[in-house]
């Protein structure tokens, strides 16, 4: 009974107390001193001579229907760069049965550990050849992927040589699971294009750990690729912060560029009445106005921005009429059904920045300072029963607008090339495009009589249509409701 | 006892000395510089303190040296925007701008006729800028008053770095036999560590017959003339003990010796020097 009421009269006093605390820290929102985060083991090693505290499995492999081959990680007695094993990569041929690239992470076996105190993941690599491997870095854990860090095609020599990944911002790692990743294909000498030429090589991996090296400086951060966008937006759309980049400065006096993940960066727009960013770099659109989308890492102002214009909600094209289903062939609109496996910009000019956004299910694309932008779609169509092309275009750019749509047909043997393919383009006049509205161009089936800029001479045949072509000056358009129709 | 325990240590310390070799003889003369003669902190801002300081502005052409010549890239000025005091640090900052015909601004100040001395201690605090084609440097020039030519006057590079090696210095002698790319040099590398994160001493102890060079609390080089005979086959000719020698800071861009800035050279980039301080020799003790 005694014990009881004693316990009693310390709760009682413990509660007051903290009562005051609170009280006399309210005015304040700092932690207390007695505030202690969880700590977590900062064990630098990932790989000596064999794994250091990672999970059981060692590799956890990319998904072998993606391609991944999961049987070509290993380890290797007979080579070391220090000590007596290294990890050894059989990078596969494209037509490997098990898998036609390598690739996957290591995780900690752990909660996760405490990085803050490393500048940089390093590691002593060397080659069968000096190829290139396509990707290495570090936090990937396969599900949030929240501090991933990627750096792209490093070189490779024949002798061991040392890389480094530089952690954009060490102070985010206080409790990190994924060690490595990599991810590395065949060896291409022949013509740099994924066609299956490809050979194998081996790669060995040693001496794999986090470090804290003085060396590594200059920090400087980018998004956008570092260049300063100017676009439109509508109320309700969103926007990914893309091209995320932080280059340093090596020892060698090299610079290292790496790809961080969102959350090493502190977003901010500078009008939140017309836009916010959300940690993963999702600008959300809200209000009319104008804001600029500006990022910090460590501190740092990034390099780029995106300034956004927005005139107000989104208003669609107008919908397309009901029409029987033989008397439509549809590329790209929400009101019939379209060709299988759109794409786009099968081919396109360097600068046009192409988006797609859905507003309430009524898709719409963006072509932002178009070249000239290829659509193409699974098969070819035979339109020559239909009698119009119809188009919706929205100028979204102001001075001397230039629009041409052009076909272009594959010929008997359906295949892009050999000799049978034909097009031709129309271009509508600019009197009809108007910026900031919805203009329906219904454009005859025999009217594409243009030679295009492609090089094909006009008029082109009708029974093998493989791709709707877009060529404009540099102008920006919103487009819909690409289809073909007869009367 | 104690004595035999100096012996062992004097034989130790010097058996160390050989082993670490960067050179001739390396029984290092070491004097002791304890008496400041001469300081310039930075402690005003916005202003340069014209009783230490000259500038040296253009391109080298009024001097009769285009280029300054090794070829640089930079027209020096003294405007605020290439060499300013700031929180109690000096400021040179490199502009890529078109400017009097040439594409890069920057500043070089010299203390000939005002801050000058024959031996010594001379020293200063610097955090460097990095990037292909930065040339940074601390040096000093034999005066010329007498009518002597470069390089019988003599030149003394303290620190010289350029910036597309970042963790390394380079202490460097120019004389009669041995000036430009035959020069004598020897170059440090730090120790985890680099020229454009953190500030480094950088100096000389400079004696009758020797120069010593040191990196914060690293002595890494001495010269003598033995070695400039050694370097020279006997040509070279020491013309360390025979005038007074001014300080130069400069930061210049491009060049023979560090090429051409290239496009991930970030402009502008900024010299910050804390303080220069010259130390007399004396004989005390």
């Amino acid at each position: 009974m005694k014990m009881k009421n004693i316990k009693h009269i310390d709760l009682k006093t413990i509660c007051s107390l903290t009562l005051v605390l609170v009280i006399l820290s309210s005015c304040e929102r700092d932690l207390s001193d007695e505030a202690v985060f969880a700590t977590f083991p900062n064990t630098a090693e990932i790989f000596t001579d064999s794994p250091v505290g990672l999970t059981d499995e060692f590799f956890t492999s990319f998904d072998p229907a993606l391609g991944a081959n999961p049987e070509a990680f290993g380890t290797d007695d007979n080579v070391a760069y220090e000590g007596n094993s290294s990890i050894r990569i059989d990078v596969p041929a494209p037509n490997d049965p098990n898998g036609s690239f390598v690739g996957g992470i290591f995780l900690d076996r752990g909660a996760g550990r405490d990085l803050t105190g490393y500048t940089a993941l390093s590691f002593w690599a060397r080659g069968s050849i000096t190829a290139t491997i396509g990707l290495v870095g570090f936090g990937t854990d396969f599900e949030d992927n929240k501090f991933a860090v990627e750096r792209s095609n490093i070189q490779l020599s024949t002798d061991w040589r040392k890389y480094i990944v530089p952690i954009p911002d060490p102070s985010k790692l206080v409790q990190e699971r994924g060690m490595f990743i990599f991810s590395a294909g065949g060896l291409d000498i022949i013509d740099s294009v994924p066609n299956g030429n490809e050979i194998g090589y081996t790669f060995w991996i040693d001496e794999l750990r986090f470090e804290d090296l003085g060396t590594i400086a200059q920090l400087r951060p980018a998004i956008f690729s570092g260049e300063d966008l100017i676009e439109q937006g509508f109320v309700g759309s969103t926007r990914l912060i893309t091209d995320l980049g932080a280059t340093f400065n090596a020892s060698n006096g090299e610079d290292i560029t790496v790809g961080p993940a969102p959350g090493y960066f502190d977003f901010s727009s500078s009008n939140t009445n017309v836009a916010f960013v959300n940690e993963l770099g999702l600008i959300e659109i809200v209000g009319e106005g104008t804001t600029t989308i500006t990022g910090q890492l460590n501190g740092v102002l990034a390099e780029g921005s995106l300034n956004l214009e927005v005139l107000g909600s989104f208003v669609g094209a107008e919908t397309p009429p009901v029409r029987d289903p033989a008397d439509v062939i549809s590329i790209f609109s929400d009101a019939y059904a379209n060709v299988n496996n759109l794409n786009l910009a099968v081919f396109n000019d360097a600068n046009v920045q192409i988006q797609t956004q859905n507003f309430n299910g009524d898709r719409i694309v963006t072509y932002d300072n178009l070249g000239f932008v290829g659509l193409g779609w699974d098969g070819t169509n035979n339109v020559s029963d239909m009698t119009h092309l119809h188009i919706d275009v929205q100028l979204s750019s102001s001075t001397n607008p230039a629009l041409t749509v052009e076909l272009i047909d594959f010929g008997a043997d359906n295949s892009d090339g050999g000799g049978d393919d034909t097009g031709g383009g129309f271009t509508i006049p600019s009197s009809e495009l108007t910026e900031g509205a919805w203009v329906g161009i219904d454009i005859p089936i025999n009217a594409f009589t243009q030679p295009t800029g492609g090089g094909f001479s006009g008029s082109p045949n009708l029974n093998n249509i493989a791709r709707v072509v877009l060529v404009s000056n540099g102008s920006s358009f919103i487009v819909d409701n690409i289809y073909f129709y007869r009367e | 006892m104690n004595k035999n325990l100096n012996k062992i240590i004097g034989s130790l310390y010097i058996s160390c000395l050989f082993m670490m070799g960067c050179g001739t003889d390396d029984t290092q003369t070491v004097a002791t510089f304890n008496t400041l003669v001469a300081e310039d902190n930075f402690d005003v801002d916005g202003q340069i303190n014209t009783s230490f300081w000259n500038f040296d502005i253009g391109d080298g052409s009024e001097q009769g040296i285009p280029g300054w010549g090794n070829n640089e890239l930079q027209f020096y000025t003294d405007r605020p925007e290439n060499v300013t005091v700031e929180n109690g640090f000096l400021l040179i900052t490199v502009r890529e701008e078109d400017f009097n015909g040439a594409q890069y601004t920057s500043a070089r100040l010299q203390t000939k006729g005002k801050i000058q001395q024959r031996y010594g201690r001379f020293e200063a605090r610097i955090r460097l800028p990095f990037g292909q084609g930065m040339w940074p440097a601390f040096w000093l020039l034999g005066d010329d008053s007498d009518g002597s030519i470069w390089p019988q006057i003599g030149e003394i590079d303290i620190m010289e770095n350029t910036g597309d090696a970042p963790t390394e210095i380079f202490g460097t002698v120019h004389g009669p036999g041995y000036s430009g790319e035959n020069s004598i040099s020897k170059a440090y590398t730090l120790e985890d560590n680099r020229v454009d994160t953190g500030f480094h001493v950088y100096g000389i102890e400079w004696g009758p017959d020797y120069i010593n060079y040191y990196v914060d609390n690293v002595l890494y080089y001495q010269i003598t003339p033995e070695d400039v005979d050694e370097e020279t086959d006997g040509e070279g000719e020491w013309v360390f003990n025979d005038r007074q020698f001014y300080i130069i800071l400069n930061l210049a861009v491009g060049g023979n010796l560090p090429g051409s800035p290239n496009a991930e050279t970030v402009f502008p980039q900024t010299m910050v020097v804390d303080y220069v301080r010259v130390y007399e020799f004396t004989n005390a003790n």
